[in-house]
């Protein structure tokens, strides 16, 4: 006698631990073998994009801190660096040293944040205690610089918004010197784990071809072995002028992929290392008043510094009509600005690409025939912050 | 192709009746093309050897609704065999059905869907056109410029109802939209008149 099964459909999250925030994931389920996956996602819409319309440029920069909360200062990033494209104007070298450092730093907050979650997903619970002791320090630096632990609104169209206090540079360097200690404990944990390598290897194999065809960028397409990096291939700011190397996966699989993320951590550190040894002192943003504000001593001394303070913080700067696509290399993959201006002092259109959201349509083919427990492995491997992909 | 130029060349040459014009800005190729041609000059773009734009980094949509072709769909490549970017464009009306392109880029799904969701820009041959970022049952769409702000509706917890419930936006104060164009040279009615006479004269 043959009985008819039927496939059970499970609602993985919205409100799960491993879900990495609120992705609804609809399974279909064959035993525990996955047939299908359906991501819902769009349940933390903002509409970015929709109020980024309706201010102005210096308005829009705090929003970006708000895509991927994990490493915010990327993303004002590919803003600053989309306006001053248009604009044309240079970027003093030490604001752009100042800025690679603060970007490095957002790569390793978001990298020790995906290694040791993915762990603590996969049954680990130490690497995630050790990591966000770290995650913290990082954060001191960020508040030190900007004011803020999270959503700095530090990267200014020209510049950076003000300099590093004293002290700053000196104690990011006592960091990169104890730093590459903690990573190889967290290695020392997890990369020879008989537990989280029997999770992790061979599970949520992407080949080269399906990577490029489902858009993926970032460690998602080095951990399948292209050598892709947007930092080496069309570099911005200074980093042409730095030297550091790109790690590459071999098997696509979640295992390799956990292994990049930890050496473009030691990468970032050596990064790190070689700004802070050539910034000297200078200027942090363009000396166009027109673009920048003016410093406030001046304000009281200068009429038409308090001019030009008055029409940046009422009107805005005009940016003249263009439209341009810039992109950075996040700890994600590929985030890019798709700018449109129209002269006026507020964008027309600002197409935000998220890294996350491509990858993550990807879930249906990366997790099928997989069994049910891969789920949070693979997931955790994509690097999903959902910020940036609900926007 | 190495060089931006020699690209464009090649792509002029190529697909000579299909695109209506080229541009090289910002370090990458603009391209304008018909409606009809698109999955012609996506496939050619993709598979040719001089080209290899393997990569579909995003698609989007620009309303400009003061146009008859309202829409201007947007196509983002990314070559890395070359290290080339290339945009690609045309302009649609509003009620227009465009080709999708998920036959040749899987990832232009999710893409697609999202233009579908913010624009209400419909697809042909799209395997799963539902609203992706917007909420369940959600209505109009948002990113055209006729949409306000604010939205229509908004959601609350309604003790009476005991459940989520949802109803017209209702603001406490007005939208403020402050203008500050130009405080010197006045507000945009006058900004207007000055303008007008300025070409008068």
């Amino acid at each position: 006698m043959t009985k008819k099964i039927k496939n059970l459909n499970l609602n993985f999250g919205p409100q799960h631990p491993a879900a990495h925030g609120v992705l609804r994931l609809i399974l279909e389920l064959d035993g525990e073998v996955v047939e299908k996956a359906d991501p819902h996602i769009g349940l933390l819409h903002r509409g970015t994009e929709k109020l980024i319309e309706n201010k102005t440029y210096m308005q829009a920069v705090p929003y970006f801190d708000r895509l991927d909360y994990v490493a915010p200062m990327n993303q004002e990033h590919a803003f600053a660096l989309a306006v001053e494209k248009i604009l044309k104007i240079d970027v003093p070298i030490r604001a752009q040293y100042i800025r690679v450092i603060f970007c490095e730093i957002g790569r390793i907050l978001s990298h020790i944040l995906n290694v040791t979650t993915q762990a603590l997903d996969v049954g680990a619970l130490t690497p995630s205690l050790w990591g966000f002791e770290e995650r913290e320090t990082l954060m001191t630096f960020y508040e030190r610089a900007s004011g803020s632990r999270l959503h700095a609104n530090y990267f200014r169209a020209g510049g950076v918004h003000q300099d590093l206090p004293k002290g700053l540079e000196e104690d990011i360097a006592k960091f990169c010197e104890t730093f590459p200690k903690i990573i190889n404990d967290l290695e020392s944990l997890l990369t020879d784990n008989r537990i989280f390598k029997q999770r992790n290897v061979d599970i949520g194999v992407v080949k080269k071809e399906d990577a490029l065809d489902y858009s993926f960028s970032g460690v998602m397409i080095r951990g399948s072995g292209v050598p892709w990096d947007l930092r080496k291939s069309q570099p911005y700011d200074c980093y042409e002028s730095l030297d550091f190397k790109i790690p590459v996966g071999k098997n696509g699989d979640c295992y390799d992929r956990y292994l990049c993320r930890i050496e473009e951590m030691k990468e970032s550190v050596s990064i790190i290392k070689q700004c802070l040894a050539k910034m000297e002192k200078g200027p942090i943003k363009s000396l166009d008043g027109k673009i920048s504000p003016p410093p406030k001593t001046e304000i009281k001394q200068s009429m038409e510094a308090l001019i030009h303070h008055f029409k940046l913080f009422t009107e805005g700067y005009r940016v003249p009509k263009d439209e341009i696509y810039t992109a950075v290399e996040a700890p994600k993959g590929e985030f890019g600005v798709y700018l449109i201006s129209d002269g006026s002092s507020k964008p027309y259109k600002c197409k935000i690409r998220a890294p996350g959201f491509s990858h993550l349509q990807s879930m249906d083919y990366l997790i099928k025939g997989h069994m049910l427990a891969d789920v949070p492995a693979v997931l955790g491997s994509l690097d999903i912050v959902f910020g940036e992909v609900d926007r | 192709m190495k060089n931006l130029e020699d690209l464009e060349k090649k792509i002029n040459s190529e697909l000579t009746t299909k695109i209506n014009n080229t541009e090289i800005k910002h370090n990458q190729i603009y391209i304008e093309v018909d409606k009809d041609d698109i999955i012609d000059v996506i496939l050619f773009l993709k598979t040719n050897q001089d080209t290899k734009f393997r990569q579909l980094i995003d698609i989007t949509v620009v309303d400009y609704p003061e146009q008859n072709q309202r829409f201007e769909l947007v196509y983002l490549l990314l070559s890395h065999e070359f290290n080339q970017r290339l945009i690609v464009k045309y302009l649609i009306a509003e009620n227009e059905v465009i080709p999708s392109l998920t036959s040749i880029f899987p990832s232009a799904n999710w893409m697609e869907r999202e233009v579908f969701d913010m624009y209400g820009v419909s697809f042909k041959d799209h395997p799963d056109l539902r609203r992706i970022l917007t909420d369940y049952g959600f209505e109009g769409h948002p990113l055209r410029k006729d949409f306000p702000l604010t939205g229509h509706s908004e959601v609350r917890y309604s003790e009476d109802h005991k459940k989520v419930i949802s109803e017209p936006v209702k603001l406490e104060q007005n939208y403020r939209n402050f203008d500050y164009e130009s405080p010197w040279e006045g507000t945009k009615y006058i900004k207007e008149e000055i303008e007008s006479n300025d070409k008068k004269n």
